[in-house]
């Protein structure tokens, strides 16, 4: 393009250049052709606005972003093999950290899945059932707030963090007053639960619903009519129902798409069909749509927790048959760890059996008859499937989590391909992928 | 498992459910994979099946999705027997066994029929059963029907030697990254998958690490003066 | 580094190693390193209820080139291991490592093939801080142990002096295999 339009001429000074000028048209297409606007642009691993170790890989034109590719597994950690060598119980450790910060779905994806293959499904006593929703609905509300909290961060809406990681901490409280830990609780187990409410949590828990009522409102007030926020968001990361179903993708991604497709209303678990609660949806396909919606299920999950509240019996939380449930239920020491003396004595002093049955169960673990089966939730971000199989024996043999931020993610080069750079940020933190559940 | 009667265990007739898959053997008393077997029981042999295949009826609506699969695939010339290797019902979830070269056929089916309507494909998950030999590498389909409110499983199944199934990328493009996943960790290879490359594992990364003679890799850790060996090299029960 | 390290030891050198020591501990910009479970324990501790900006160090730099303390939050892959190498020698000097929670201070549970054990593999750490994950109050004393340890670093020649000091008090070291009982 340059040597033919400046014609030239030998002098004794040198090579002298005529240079006419072009036809602008001329100039523009050479322009376009030369390609040297496109740009191929990492995105990740470590960036502060991918939700974690993503990698995004970005061909882009100017602002504008002509290809995007996921790199991921920056995060794998083997838990599926890693399970493999672990007794059945030990499993919901390792599940539990897989969408940290779902921690609750996994365990509970989980313990049905081997509660199926044991076929005890009908044993599992109401309490443990309940306090599983219960929990569920207050995992599902803090995950929802790191979503909207960690999404307004990357807009630049610093306020909105704030919000949510303060509300958040009230959800923890409670995790950390039931289960002793604030995330990956490994609470739910197969028959049941790990222990029963601790004394006076059902006053707290209504506590919380009343300061929840009241400061949801706040994030309305902050964002949902924002000019900047809903035009950071509104039409950005369209994904329709076709789109959906063809990548797969579930959760507020396809409700977002106007299906109100939710596996506790299609194909209930943990006896969710006895619940009253609404699926909200949207009609826009785009991120404020999504973000609409996490709000809505906010309040919905509060709906569920105080049904819960409503129908807590007294009652064991763990199956009667002591082939699976631990024959000791716990009962700290001074310490604080492990079983209590006279607890220990009262079992050594009294049977033997129930010595030699405890050490073997703890030991080695029940056995669960072979078989697969397939049982699915549905976590704040979609479908989450266990894909459980049996050979028999103490352990997993393999254990296959259907991660939707997996799926979903993969819905990010058809939100992102066409549009802005800044709008791709937004259109993966609508999506809310957490990297522990991609990669698990 | 016919040395099974040489042995003394076999005098007692062991209620081993033939009509299954057998995925392997177990052998002792307490599965004890090394270390030996102190409880008298060493020499006891058993064989692990999977539920085997199940005659009709199959109750409920899976003989209603059995019946519209296999009228579809009459009418496209394909003999249901042929395509559907065995249907097993367990634990209330239906699972058609399919040949893997009528795998495309079968799901474009099971997608486009309107008495079936499959449209959702929650990906494949790779099992490798080192025992069954000629079909150790398992690829489990889980397919959710939002209209009918069903879900069924699809298990194809290939020999180690030749690990080789259609892609069903073309079907259901969800599975493209579910089924590089699964590559990736059993080395199960998608033909017309339109860029099979590793996705979890770096990309020079040798072997197939969730396949079951590929070992756990863990170190042994010192704890307290002693060594501890990794998860997979411990004495141990299953 | 600058003129500080050309100092001739002495009362001066001491003096200015409390200042730097001092300017140094009291405005640590960490670098986003979040990685899993431990990153999300990472942000609550820069969130309201916690409030990292009590110590000055509330803004996480999403540039390496602007930090100097990396908080390796959570499990570190094989594949994760290179990008994190990077990333620290990206930092500028000095620069310090804590390694937050089990998973980067030894691979924790994930004994396996998947995961480095220990991320002292590839960085020089210098606090591990145990947890799974530890609560956002161990974040902070682990900060403020940091900040103890920043305020003692030397500089020029003394640091020679404390490096040569800590080698030989590292090679007289037992290993650890060899001291028994429990409590140690």
């Amino acid at each position: 393009m340059t040597t033919s339009q400046a014609s030239s001429r030998t002098t004794t000074e040198g090579t002298v250049y005529t240079v006419t000028g072009g036809d602008w048209d001329e100039v523009v297409e050479s322009a376009a052709k030369a390609d040297d606007e496109r740009i191929i642009v990492n995105m990740g691993p470590q960036h502060p606005s991918t939700h974690g170790v993503l990698r995004l890989i970005l061909e882009i034109d100017g602002e504008t972003v002509q290809e995007a590719r996921c790199g991921i597994g920056y995060l794998h950690t083997g838990i599926e093999k890693n399970l493999e060598f672990r007794s059945w119980t030990q499993g919901t450790t390792f599940v539990t950290r897989m969408d940290y910060l779902t921690p609750f779905f996994n365990e509970a994806a989980y313990c049905l899945g081997v509660e199926k293959l044991l076929g005890i499904e009908d044993q599992i006593p109401d309490r443990a059932t309940v306090l599983r929703v219960l929990l569920m609905e207050l995992n599902r509300i803090s995950s929802h707030l790191v979503c909207v909290a960690t999404g307004g961060m990357e807009l630049g809406a610093t306020t909105i963090m704030i919000y949510g990681f303060r509300d958040r901490e009230l959800v923890l409280d409670l995790f950390e007053m039931i289960t002793g830990l604030r995330m990956n609780h490994a609470f739910i187990r197969p028959g049941g639960l790990a222990q029963d409410l601790p004394p006076g949590a059902v006053d707290r828990i209504r506590e919380f619903i009343t300061t929840m009522r009241k400061n949801l409102p706040e994030y309305d007030k902050l964002a949902t009519g924002n000019p900047i926020f809903k035009a950071r968001m509104q039409d950005v990361g369209y994904l329709d129902l076709a789109g959906c179903m063809a990548l797969g993708a579930t959760g507020p991604v396809l409700r977002s798409a106007g299906l109100p497709h939710d596996l506790r209303r299609t194909d209930p678990y943990c006896g969710y069909e006895t619940y009253d609660f609404e699926v909200p949806t949207a009609d826009t396909c785009d991120a404020y749509g999504r973000f609409l919606i996490r709000l809505e299920e906010m309040r919905q999950s509060l709906r569920i927790v105080e049904q819960c509240l409503d129908r807590l019996e007294p009652g064991p939380v763990m199956v009667a048959d002591k082939k699976i449930a631990w024959p000791a239920q716990l009962a700290l020491g001074p310490d604080g760890l492990g079983n209590s003396l006279d607890h220990i004595r009262n079992i050594m002093g009294t049977s033997m059996e129930a010595l030699i049955h405890h050490f073997k169960l703890v030991t080695e673990g029940f056995r669960v008859p072979p078989g697969q089966t397939y049982t699915a939730l549905e976590s704040p971000k979609g479908e989450l499937g266990v894909h459980v199989v049996s050979d028999g024996g103490t352990r997993p043999f393999r254990v296959h989590f259907r991660d939707p931020s997996f799926t979903n993610l993969q819905a990010m080069a058809a939100m992102c391909e066409g549009g802005q750079v800044a709008d791709v940020i937004v259109a993966v933190a609508s999506i809310d992928p957490v990297m522990g559940g991609v990669d698990r | 498992m016919s040395d099974e009667q040489n042995t003394n265990s076999g005098q007692v007739p062991a209620p081993v459910d033939r009509s299954g898959e057998v995925i392997g053997v177990r052998k002792g008393m307490f599965g004890a994979n090394n270390g030996g077997d102190t409880s008298g029981y060493g020499g006891l042999v058993r064989t692990v099946t999977l539920p085997g295949a199940t005659s009709r009826p199959y109750g409920g609506w899976f003989d209603e999705v059995a019946d519209e699969l296999e009228g579809a695939l009459e009418e496209q010339d394909l003999l249901p027997s042929e395509a559907i290797e065995k249907t097993v019902v367990d634990r209330g979830e239906l699972t058609f066994h399919i040949a893997r070269e009528h795998l495309p056929r079968v799901a474009r089916t099971l997608r486009d029929d309107p008495a079936l309507r499959f449209e959702l494909c929650t990906g494949v998950s790779g099992v490798h059963y080192l025992g069954d030999k000629g079909r150790e590498l398992h690829a489990v389909y889980h397919l959710r029907s939002l209209t009918h409110g069903r879900l069924i499983r699809l298990e194809v199944s290939t020999p180690d030697s030749d690990p080789h199934i259609p892609s069903l990328v073309e079907v259901y493009p969800t599975n493209d990254w579910h089924e590089r996943e699964t590559y990736d960790f059993f080395g199960l290879v998608f033909d017309g998958h339109p860029a099979l490359t590793r996705i979890m594992m770096p990309d020079d990364w040798q072997g197939f690490p969730q396949r079951k003679d590929y070992p756990l890799g863990g170190i042994a850790v010192e704890y307290k003066g002693a060594q501890i060996p990794a998860p997979d090299q411990r004495r141990s029960y299953s | 580094m600058g003129l500080e390290e050309k100092l001739p030891s002495g009362f001066v050198l001491t003096t200015v190693e409390q200042a730097a020591g001092w300017v140094r501990k009291s405005s640590v910009f960490p670098a986003t390193f979040g990685l899993a479970c431990c990153a999300i324990e990472m942000m609550t501790t820069g969130a309201g209820r916690y409030d990292l900006a009590r110590f000055g160090m509330e803004v996480f730099r999403g540039s390496p080139r602007q930090a100097d303390l990396m908080i390796v939050a959570g499990r570190v892959s094989q594949k994760m291991a290179p990008v994190l190498r990077q990333v620290y020698d990206q930092m500028p000097s000095p620069k310090w490592v804590i390694s937050m929670g089990v998973c980067a201070s030894s691979g924790g549970m994930f004994n396996n093939y998947a995961i480095v054990q220990g991320v002292d593999h590839i960085v020089p750490v210098d606090i591990y801080l145990p947890g799974c994950p530890p609560r956002p109050e161990m974040l902070m004393d682990a900060i403020l142990k940091l900040h103890q340890k920043i305020q003692g670093s030397k500089l020029g020649v003394n640091a020679e002096e404390a490096a040569r000091e800590a080698e030989e008090a590292a090679l007289n070291a037992l290993p650890l295999i060899e001291m028994k009982g429990l409590l140690r």
